[in-house]
Parts: structure tokens; C-alpha cells; sequence
């Protein structure tokens, strides 16, 4: 069987190849984030003292935290939106159905650069000074489309009548929500919820249009800092792959670990 | 239910603030002459006009050139890559698409950045070269740079489309082709390949649009006088101030993805057409 | 038996289609009612108006002498059972049965012993514990029988329940649901397109097609007296013929004139005739009231299905006899066999 083996290295080579090409790079920048010297190419031995730098820079501290405040509290207002639009599309007529669908689909399709533009638009006509609230707000309005459109699917997947069937049953149409419907659509709304912060969290395009006064997340700073080498920004971006792989991972091994627990119970 | 419909309306209010008027903004800044105040606009085509200088034209040119090679190279790469991870074991499958879109999620502009000190003048590669006495390449701030970078962006997209279109193919149809005695090469070419083609154009329109807009990765790896479609844009609102101009550019734009996301979609249906018999029969 | 629910005019629209056209309709107490009719007939609506997940465009429905159509169904003293059973996927048997007990905040005793009454009543007990996913559809649907009674309604609305189940199934479920509902004795009202179903469980059929009443009637009613071509032929086979009334107890079809036991229709009154299958005898040529030729004939497990070309038409025939295929025949029925209709529009 030669011809199989040939053809299972060149697949192995195959897959080696492709994944030494996406993680060389990070891998790289993660490994000189670590050097002793400014170089980023030569080694020059271990040190955390970018690290230090960069905990002692106020500038990426407080990128840092506006990121984070940003990332937190879009999540959590695009979560609640967008799931309590999706509930109603779901009980809605076609024709509103549609109409929302496809409006929603829009910061979705466009290129972000455009939508980007035309919050700017929107807030410099409004007179409203770009800083933290423009970027919130911004975050929020791109995030809630990505989150109605996540978890609409699980509610295509529920009995159409299982709403009226909790408040046939004597259930107020809150207590319907809150006991039957939300608990059934929860994976769809917390996999939109990572979705939201994961797309707050790496934003640059949007929030560099429509930011200012000083205000900065990570993205922007990474940005306007780029453009000399400078290892502060290979130990900040180190951070922030550990950070989204952290949750990457999370959301990939939570459905393992409750099959196994429902495997258990059985 | 009529309790839950009304859920949809304060997302309907804010859904017309957010997303309608800045849309109906840009095509107001679009048409109209200077001045950044909504207040005192003057309708005009000339924003429409100054694009049509041939400076423009070919940034505009040299921005599609560089996403049609992009694209293409990521279906070359791309569909071999998902080919082989739809057809091994499916414990490994799971696995490797996690690996595979886990760049995805990674901030776009710490992937580009890491791709500057590896291509550099005395970058990683360049010092290898040097220490085996070639070189030094120049590979930063040419169109090689920009279309590798926008390959190691776009390439995610492209492998999970096919790999999605793959795998949920029904494996009893690959079987069927081989009991009516088609071989390896003509099942490939005559059933998965086809079939698999709307994950392909999917693929093209994921890899394609944002490959066609960006301007982070020709600023990173293309240098400052890098300019594509999207670079344009951003000078325009950010150094220039010319916000009308700017507002016509990101409408033309728009129109092309617009127009092209039009055209994958009717290929995608006649080839699906085509794949499920169409009206050949 | 009291009156227990009244629709009157109800009608519904559904963006610019009539489906309901002025339902007038009494329900009473301890009565098993079925909705029959094909799908689109409006049965649904109906029962989901009196359900309260959606109100009628005009008309007033009464329970127990009060007009309800401005309470919500949490509020009605209507439980339902759905078509798909729209169990809680999230919870095992006990707590779907106990969710309307623990909305209503009972103590946990009361909701045990009620629970545990129910599980018995539809023959569960034991299964408390496991998660309603993992049921078979006859068990998911006994477990939706028991949540909607556990909550002691005073009407308890089927909506198509036994659609889904197979048919030797179906049989045992139609039983034990009119013994359920002999047991709690309260109103049970059904909704189903299976003539065969409504025509064991009712007590009363509402026949229903295109938004309107049809007919209402016992299930002897409806078989044998059916007020319409409709009804006559959506409640079993039959040969339905176009005819006129020459006189008192004198019908004329395929140019010639039986006797039949109808009276008081005007003189040369277009009617629909039917003839049931099962009132058909075959009979040698000369003794026949119609003669034909055999054209078919298949053996149905308790009857033989025989049909006979006459001149005018086909006829279906259900006798335990077999007939040669090609033998010329004499079909014979008595008056009293013999069904007139006044023509639909008329």
C-alpha cells in the first residue's frame, strides 16, 4: 500500500504546512514579547520586562480598560436586545419578520469601513462629541445584529406552540420567557454573547471612526503604536491571544463536558 | 402570540436610528458639497466626478486586482485543506477546524503586526537568508506583503465554508458514484467537486469583501503610500476632512460588494440548479 | 347538561382571508365535541381562539355565561393539549406535569399527590424522573394529557392529538381518551381531520369546512343523516348522485324514478343523493334496482370493495360477497337507504 501511505504524508504535510502558517507568526511574536533586548528578531534571553513596561504604560492601562468596559457592557446590553428582539421576530408576521431581518443583515454585509462612516455621520450631525458613549453605542449596534442572527436559529428549533402551551398553563407571558423560553434558547444567547464580546473586544475599524478625545481601546493603540518596532505591543497582543483563546476554548469544550455530565446521568 | 411581537418594536426605533439614517447619511454626504454640517448641503454630482480621475480609478482598480488574487489564492489553498480535514477521522475533524478558526477570533491588526517583523528588511526571514549567505528579499511594502497578509487574514473563512459544504454532504452519494464505477478522480470531479461549490462561492464572497475593504493590512505591510480602496476612504475622513468625497467613495464601494455579492448568489443558485439536475431532465 | 360555552358570529380574518365566517356554536357541560373537517377548515382557529392565543376579528365567546375574549389564556379555566404535545424539553416528566401547580405556587405535598394521581390516571407511574426527550410520542403524549388536567380545568382542548402517532397507536389512545374523559367528566373538545376518530370518541360532532358549520350532530346524525354533499362525503365512502325531487317519497337520478322515504320538498327540487357503500346489496340481474358490469374488486379484511359500472356512473360497493369481475349484476337498496340532500347553495 504505498500509494496510501504517500498520500497520508502528503495530507499530514498538508495540515503541518497550513498550521505552521497561521500560528508561526503569533507563535513568533508571542516568543519575542519574552526577549531581553528591543530586537524582535534576534534572542537575547528571557525577560518579563515588556511586560513590566507595559503594566507601567497609563496609555495601555487604560486602553486596557476601556476594552474591557466597552467589551463588558456592549456584551451585555447587545445580549439582552438582541435576544428579546429575536424572541419577538420569532412571534412576529412575515412581513415585519423580513423587514427586520433584512435591515439587521445590513452592518452584517457591508463592509465595516462603511458602517464605520456612517455612525460617524450620524453622531457628528447630531453634535454628539466622540469618546467612550460613541464607541459604546457603536459597539452595541454592530454586536446586536450578530446576536439576534445567533439566536434566532434556536428558536426556529422550539415547538411553535410551547409558548402558549407554559401560559395555557396559567405562566403570565414573562414568567412563559423566563421559565420556558430563555432556558430553551440559552446556548443560542450565550454563544451570542461571546460572539458580542469577542467582535467588541478586537474591534479597530468602527471604533477608530467613530472614537476620539483621547479615547482608545487596544486596537487603536496597537494602531497609532505600530509603526516603530516596539515589544510592549508584542506583550499586549500576547495577552490578548491568550485571552480570546481562553474563551475560544471555553465555548468549544462546554458542549463536550455537558454531554459527558448527561452521559453521567444516564 | 401579539404579547411577544411587540418585543420586536424598541429594536425597530433604534434599528431605523442606527442603522437606516447613517445609511441615508452617506448618501446625503454623497450628493452633496463641502462643509460638515447636515444644515447647509448643496446637492451635486461632483463627488461622484472627482472619483472618476484616473488616480482613483486605479486605486479602485488595484484594490479588486488585489482581492481577485487574494481570493483565488485561498481557494488554491483553501480547498485541498478543507478537503483533507472533511475526510478524516471526525474526533480529528472537530479538532482541526478549531485550530484552523482560532486565527479568526485573534485581533486582526496584532495577526498583521506579527507578520511586519517576520517580513522586514532584518526581518526573521531575511536574518535566516543572510545566515545561509542569500538576500537580503525585500518583501515588506510590496504587493506580495499585502496579498500574503490578506491571504493569512481571509484563509479561516475560506477553509471553514468548503469544510462546512464538505461535511454535510451525504456520504452515501460518494458511494453511489463508486458502485456505478466511477473512480476516485471522476467521483471528485463529478460529484464532490460540484456539490461542494456553494461553500466555494460562499467562501469567495467571505474572503473577497473584506479582502476588497480593508485598509489595516495595506497600511501594516503595504507602507504609507499603499493605497487601495480602502486606505482612500480613510484619508479621506481622518487626514483630509473631505467628508463628501469620502461618503462617495465608501457608496461606489459599496455598489461594487453590493454588486458582486448579486452575481455570486445568482451563480450559486444556477450551479445549485445545475448540481440538483436544474431543468436538464 | 348545562351550557358551559357559546361562540356567536365569530369571525376571523388572516390578512384580508376569511377563515372563520361567523361561528355560531354551543358547547355543554361533561360533552366530548369534536371539530372535524379538512386542514384549512378553520377547526384550529377556533380552538385557539377559545384557547386565547389569538382573538377573533368580530363576534363574542362566552364561558360560563361570561364574555371572555379580553382574558388571557393564564387566566382561562382552559388547558390544552397541542398538537406536537409543545412539552418542555428543559424539564423531566414531574415538572411538566407540575408546572402549572408550581405557577400557581401550591405546596410541594399538594403538587406530589396531584402529580402522582395524574401519572396513574394516564398510566405513567415510575417514569417521574425521566426526561421528556426520551420518550416515545404515545408517552409524550400522555404526559401533555396529564399536565393540562392536572390543573382541574373546566374544558380540556385536543388540538390534533394523535396525528402523530401510528395507527394501532392511535386506536388505543382514542379508548383511553374517552376514558379519561368518562373519568374526570369534564368537557373535552377535540380537533381532528379523521373522520373514523371522531365518529368513535364524540358525543357530538361539529362538522366543519371553508370557515363555516357544516353540520352538528351525534355521531348517528351525522353518518346517517347527512345535511350535505360535504358531510356525506367527508364522513365515510359514498356514491353521491345529482338528482331532482318528482314528488313526496319520489326521487329521480340516472333517468329513473326509486322510492325513497323523503317528503315536503316543492315539486322537481334539484337534490344531492347519497347511497352508502354498506347499503348496497349485489344481487342477480333481474331482482337489481340498477343493473351494471363488475369492474373491480378488492378484498378489504372485513369486506369485499366492488365497483359497478351502470350507464350513468360508478358505483362502490362494500358486501362480504365477492362478485366475478365482467359479470353483469342488479344492485339493490331499500328506500330508507336512499339519503336526500338539498344542493349546497340552495
Amino acid at each position: 500500500m504505498v500509494g496510501s501511505k504517500n498520500r497520508k504524508l502528503t495530507r499530514f504535510f498538508l495540515i503541518a504546512g497550513v498550521l505552521l502558517f497561521f500560528y508561526a507568526p503569533i507563535a513568533s511574536l508571542m516568543v519575542f514579547s519574552f526577549n531581553d533586548s528591543r530586537s524582535l528578531t534576534s534572542w537575547a534571553g528571557f525577560s518579563t520586562q515588556w511586560y513590566t513596561a507595559l503594566f507601567a504604560n497609563r496609555e495601555m492601562m487604560s486602553a486596557i480598560y476601556v476594552t474591557l468596559l466597552v467589551a463588558l457592557l456592549s456584551t451585555f446590553i447587545s445580549t439582552v436586545v438582541g435576544t428579546l428582539t429575536a424572541i419577538g421576530i420569532s412571534k412576529s408576521r412575515k412581513i415585519i419578520r423580513e423587514l427586520i431581518i433584512n435591515v439587521n443583515n445590513f452592518p452584517i454585509l457591508n463592509p465595516e469601513i462603511v458602517t464605520a462612516i456612517g455612525l460617524m455621520l450620524l453622531f457628528s450631525s447630531l453634535s454628539i462629541e466622540k469618546g467612550l458613549i460613541t464607541m459604546l453605542v457603536a459597539h452595541i449596534i454592530f454586536s446586536t445584529p450578530y446576536v439576534i442572527l445567533t439566536v434566532l436559529p434556536k428558536l426556529r428549533g422550539l415547538d411553535p406552540d410551547i409558548a402558549e402551551a407554559a401560559m395555557d398553563l396559567g405562566a403570565t407571558p414573562a414568567q412563559a420567557l423566563w421559565k420556558v423560553i430563555i432556558p430553551l434558547i440559552m446556548p443560542g444567547v450565550i454563544s451570542g454573547a461571546l460572539l458580542a464580546f469577542t467582535m467588541s473586544f478586537d474591534d479597530f475599524v468602527i471604533s477608530y471612526f467613530v472614537s476620539g478625545n483621547g479615547v482608545k481601546n487596544i486596537s487603536i493603540l496597537v494602531y497609532t503604536m505600530s509603526k516603530r518596532i516596539n515589544p510592549t505591543i508584542n506583550a499586549l497582543s500576547t495577552i490578548l491571544v491568550v485571552i480570546i483563546t481562553f474563551v475560544l476554548l471555553i465555548v468549544n469544550l462546554l458542549p463536550f463536558l455537558k454531554k459527558k455530565e448527561l452521559r453521567g446521568a444516564e | 402570540m401579539r404579547v411577544f411581537g411587540n418585543l420586536v418594536k424598541p429594536y425597530m426605533v433604534w434599528m431605523s436610528l442606527f442603522i437606516v439614517i447613517p445609511m441615508l447619511l452617506i448618501v446625503l454626504y454623497a450628493f452633496t458639497t463641502h462643509g460638515n454640517s447636515v444644515m447647509a448641503f448643496q446637492f451635486t454630482f461632483d463627488n461622484f466626478g472627482k472619483f472618476f480621475d484616473p488616480v482613483f480609478i486605479k486605486v479602485m482598480l488595484k484594490s479588486i486586482q488585489v482581492a481577485l488574487i487574494t481570493t483565488g489564492v485561498c481557494i488554491v489553498i483553501g480547498y485541498p485543506i478543507a478537503y483533507v480535514i472533511a475526510n478524516v477521522d471526525e474526533r480529528w475533524q472537530t479538532l482541526l477546524m478549531l485550530l484552523v478558526t482560532i486565527p479568526m477570533w485573534i485581533n486582526m491588526l496584532v495577526r498583521t503586526y506579527a507578520w511586519i517583523s517576520i517580513l522586514s528588511d532584518s526581518g526573521l526571514i531575511n536574518t535566516f537568508l543572510k545566515s545561509i549567505n542569500i538576500g537580503p528579499l525585500k518583501m515588506m511594502y510590496t504587493d506580495f506583503a499585502v496579498i500574503l497578509g490578506m491571504v493569512y487574514n481571509f484563509l479561516p473563512f475560506m477553509i471553514l465554508s468548503i469544510y462546512t459544504s464538505l461535511a454535510k454532504m451525504d456520504k452515501a452519494v460518494i458511494n453511489a458514484s463508486y458502485d456505478l464505477g466511477a473512480n476516485t478522480r471522476q467521483t471528485f470531479m463529478k460529484i464532490t467537486l460540484p456539490l461542494s461549490m456553494p461553500g466555494v462561492i460562499s467562501g469567495v464572497t467571505l474572503v473577497f469583501l473584506p479582502a476588497v475593504s480593508t485598509f489595516i493590512i495595506p497600511k501594516f505591510l503595504g507602507g504609507g503610500q499603499y493605497m487601495l480602496i480602502g486606505n482612500l476612504i480613510e484619508n479621506q475622513f481622518i487626514t483630509v476632512g473631505e467628508w463628501n468625497f469620502g461618503s462617495a467613495i465608501s457608496l461606489i464601494m459599496a455598489m461594487i460588494i453590493m454588486l458582486s455579492m448579486y452575481m455570486t448568489r445568482k451563480i450559486d443558485k444556477d450551479i445549485v440548479q445545475e448540481a440538483q439536475g436544474g431543468n436538464k431532465w | 347538561m348545562r351550557q358551559l360555552i357559546e361562540f356567536k358570529n365569530v369571525v376571523k380574518e388572516f390578512n384580508g382571508v376569511l377563515v372563520l365566517k361567523g361561528i355560531n356554536l354551543v358547547i355543554h357541560e361533561n360533552e366530548f365535541v369534536t371539530l372535524l373537517g379538512p386542514s384549512g377548515c378553520g377547526k384550529t382557529t377556533l380552538l385557539r381562539i377559545l384557547g386565547g392565543f389569538i382573538s377573533q376579528s368580530e363576534g363574542e365567546v362566552f364561558f360560563d355565561g361570561i364574555e371572555i375574549s379580553n382574558v388571557p389564556p393564564y387566566k382561562r379555566e382552559i388547558n390544552t393539549v397541542f398538537q406536537r404535545y409543545a412539552l418542555f424539553p428543559h424539564m423531566n416528566v414531574y415538572d411538566n406535569i407540575a408546572f402549572g401547580l408550581n405557577i400557581k405556587k401550591q405546596d410541594k405535598n399538594t403538587i406530589k399527590q396531584k402529580v402522582t394521581r395524574m401519572l396513574k390516571l394516564v398510566g405513567l407511574e415510575g417514569y417521574e424522573n425521566r426526561p421528556v426527550t426520551l420518550m416515545s410520542g404515545g408517552q409524550q403524549q400522555r404526559v401533555a394529557i396529564a399536565r393540562a388536567l392536572v390543573n382541574e380545568p373546566m374544558v380540556l382542548l385536543l388540538d390534533e392529538p394523535l396525528g402523530a402517532l401510528d395507527l394501532k397507536l392511535r386506536k388505543e389512545m382514542q379508548h383511553e381518551l374517552k376514558k379519561i374523559q368518562q373519568e374526570v367528566g369534564i368537557t373535552f373538545i377535540y380537533v381532528t381531520h379523521d373522520q373514523e376518530e371522531a365518529l368513535t370518541m364524540s358525543d357530538t360532532i361539529v362538522v366543519m369546512n371553508n370557515g363555516e358549520v357544516q353540520q352538528i350532530g351525534t355521531p348517528t346524525d351525522i353518518y346517517n343523516e347527512p345535511e350535505n354533499r360535504f358531510v356525506a362525503d367527508f364522513i365515510g365512502e359514498s356514491n353521491i348522485m345529482e338528482g331532482v325531487m318528482v314528488d313526496d317519497y319520489r326521487v329521480r337520478f340516472d333517468e329513473t324514478d326509486f322510492e325513497c322515504i323523503d317528503s315536503g320538498y316543492t315539486e322537481m327540487t334539484p337534490v344531492d343523493i347519497v347511497l352508502r357503500p354498506e347499503d348496497i346489496d349485489i344481487v342477480p340481474v333481474e331482482m337489481g334496482k340498477i343493473k351494471g358490469i363488475v369492474q373491480s374488486s378488492l378484498f378489504k379484511g372485513v369486506h369485499f370493495e366492488i365497483v359497478v359500472e351502470s350507464p350513468y356512473r360508478e358505483y362502490i360497493i362494500h358486501t362480504t360477497d365477492n362478485a366475478a369481475i365482467g359479470q353483469e349484476v342488479g344492485l339493490h337498496f331499500f328506500p330508507e337507504d336512499i339519503h336526500i340532500m338539498y344542493k349546497m347553495g340552495y
